[in-house]
């Protein structure tokens, strides 16, 4: 990927900030989203409380899949490959999508490696946990970063913790001495070059989403309380009793998460929210997958 | 003071070049943020079905027209652009409909289709142009819009009266001289 490239596709993600991306499995969903004011769709077959469910391998969706709901939609549309599949991204390339996701969400390919963004011309966005994951997944050539949260839960507690601990360590890498810096790269195991740019800009070079476990508007505004700069959103939606009003509630809540007395209109009569399954209950930890 | 329309996208950008610029402004989320005095208004990149929802929902639409066909300087950039427009090919509604153009959204195909590229705009020579999924002016609606860019044989901007439209990012560029033009006006 030419250095230019990369910059392109770092600014759509800048274009992304504000907005709630939903994951959707049929282009009638993609519709729904995109009339709630999703700013982009993740097209995949079965949504990540589904993959919970069913238990298996999970894999990259059926590209006519993932066609049927670029065709039916005009906001940019995102798909996952499994960390470090790089032919499902080849694939996913060859189809013109607009995001590549390498995903904990699907079984990893490879326990060792990830994909080789920097090889590709379409952009990924990442899961990261902590400072040196998000660092890491941007050296391999992610363009945009998430927390990994705990997908498919509609427990937030996940994405909280990645969050606090992402935007804790950039305060934290911000107030050290200039001479500490080399120190800190080979603590976080992550090229000097962007220990130095987190050290100067107190922010990722990337732009930085919530995702895993968002399930009602409350969860969005916190997670953009705490620093998000706009969210993911995936069984969250179309788990939930009145999926279209959930969605619009979801993006409002994204725009104006500060102010309580909105949300709190925003947060009337949403019908049920996704059931959800508590931390301590899961058995299959998915943001431990890929470090 | 400047109004960013900034219910979504990349508004921290435009407000980041109006702080070097001396230039105060304001947010605006929703509509108890457009007060009196605001006395100009920036339209922002990013997606303008998302855009075009919110301005519906917060009830901004009409006080934000208003303030326009008012005839305070408005920039739109990228999807700016778009919500300005009078006619959105292949949409049946445009959104604010005050700048007498046809735009077509995603004109560039997807993701893929992004680019750079430079050009002189209105006398201003070399200006970087970042296009990210944009859209272009495929016809003027009005003899009176001024065509200030073409790359590739498309519009990408345009000015009418006190509006601005480009279809590209000054705003992801260091350089500020697009938002010193539009500060003149």
């Amino acid at each position: 990927m030419s250095e230019n490239r990369y910059q392109l596709n770092k600014e759509l993600a800048q274009m992304l900030k504000g907005g709630v991306i939903m994951d959707v499995t049929t282009p009638e969903q993609a519709k729904i989203a995109e009339a709630a004011g999703a700013c982009a769709v993740m097209a995949l077959e079965r949504i990540p409380a589904d993959i919970r469910a069913a238990g298996g391998v999970s894999r990259m969706s059926d590209p006519a899949m993932i066609k049927g709901i670029q065709n039916a939609v005009s906001i940019p549309v995102m798909a996952k490959c499994r960390i470090g599949h790089f032919a499902e991204a080849q694939i996913l390339e060859a189809i013109e999508i607009d995001y590549i996701d390498e995903s904990e969400v699907l079984s990893p390919a490879d326990d060792v490696y990830h994909i080789n963004k920097r090889e590709f011309k379409v952009p990924f966005v990442c899961g990261a946990k902590n400072l040196g994951e998000a660092l890491r997944r941007i050296s391999e050539g992610a363009s945009m970063i998430r927390t990994k949260g705990e997908p498919g839960t509609g427990d937030v507690i996940q994405a909280v913790r990645h969050m606090r601990m992402i935007q804790s360590e950039i305060a934290q890498l911000s107030s050290r001495r200039e001479d500490e810096l080399f120190e800190e790269s080979k603590r976080l195991q992550v090229p000097y070059d962007l220990v130095k740019y987190v050290h100067d800009n107190k922010k990722l070079p990337v732009v930085n989403f919530a995702a895993g476990g968002v399930a009602t508007p409350a969860d969005a505004a916190l997670m953009m309380q705490l620093g998000a700069e706009g969210v993911f959103v995936g069984s969250g939606i179309f788990k939930s009793g009145n999926p279209e009003k959930r969605a619009q509630a979801i993006v409002k809540a994204v725009t104006n998460y500060d102010k309580p007395e909105m949300l709190a209109e925003l947060s009337e009569n949403l019908g049920e929210a996704m059931v959800g399954i508590n931390e301590q209950e899961i058995a299959l930890l998915m943001a431990e997958r890929g470090k | 003071m400047v109004g960013i329309l900034a219910v979504q996208g990349a508004f921290i950008e435009h407000a980041h070049c109006l702080e070097r610029l001396d230039c105060e402004y304001k947010f605006l989320r929703n509509r108890a943020d457009i007060t009196a005095d605001i006395d100009r208004l920036i339209l922002t990149g990013g997606e303008s079905t998302t855009q075009r929802k919110l301005l519906k929902e917060l009830d901004m639409l009409y006080p934000l027209k208003n303030l326009i066909s008012d005839g305070i300087p408005v920039m739109g950039t990228c999807a700016g652009l778009i919500l300005l427009a009078q006619k959105i090919s292949g949409e049946e509604e445009p959104v604010f409909a005050s700048l007498p153009v046809e735009v077509c959204r995603n004109a560039y195909g997807r993701q893929l289709g992004s680019f750079s590229a430079s050009g002189d705009i209105n006398g201003i020579r070399d200006f970087p142009m970042r296009f990210i999924r944009a859209p272009f002016v495929k016809k003027t609606l009005s003899d009176e819009v001024e065509i200030l860019n073409v790359t590739d044989e498309k519009i990408t901007a345009v000015r009418y009266k006190n509006q601005l439209g480009f279809a590209f990012h000054p705003e992801l560029t260091d350089d500020l001289r697009l938002h010193e033009m539009y500060l003149s006006l």
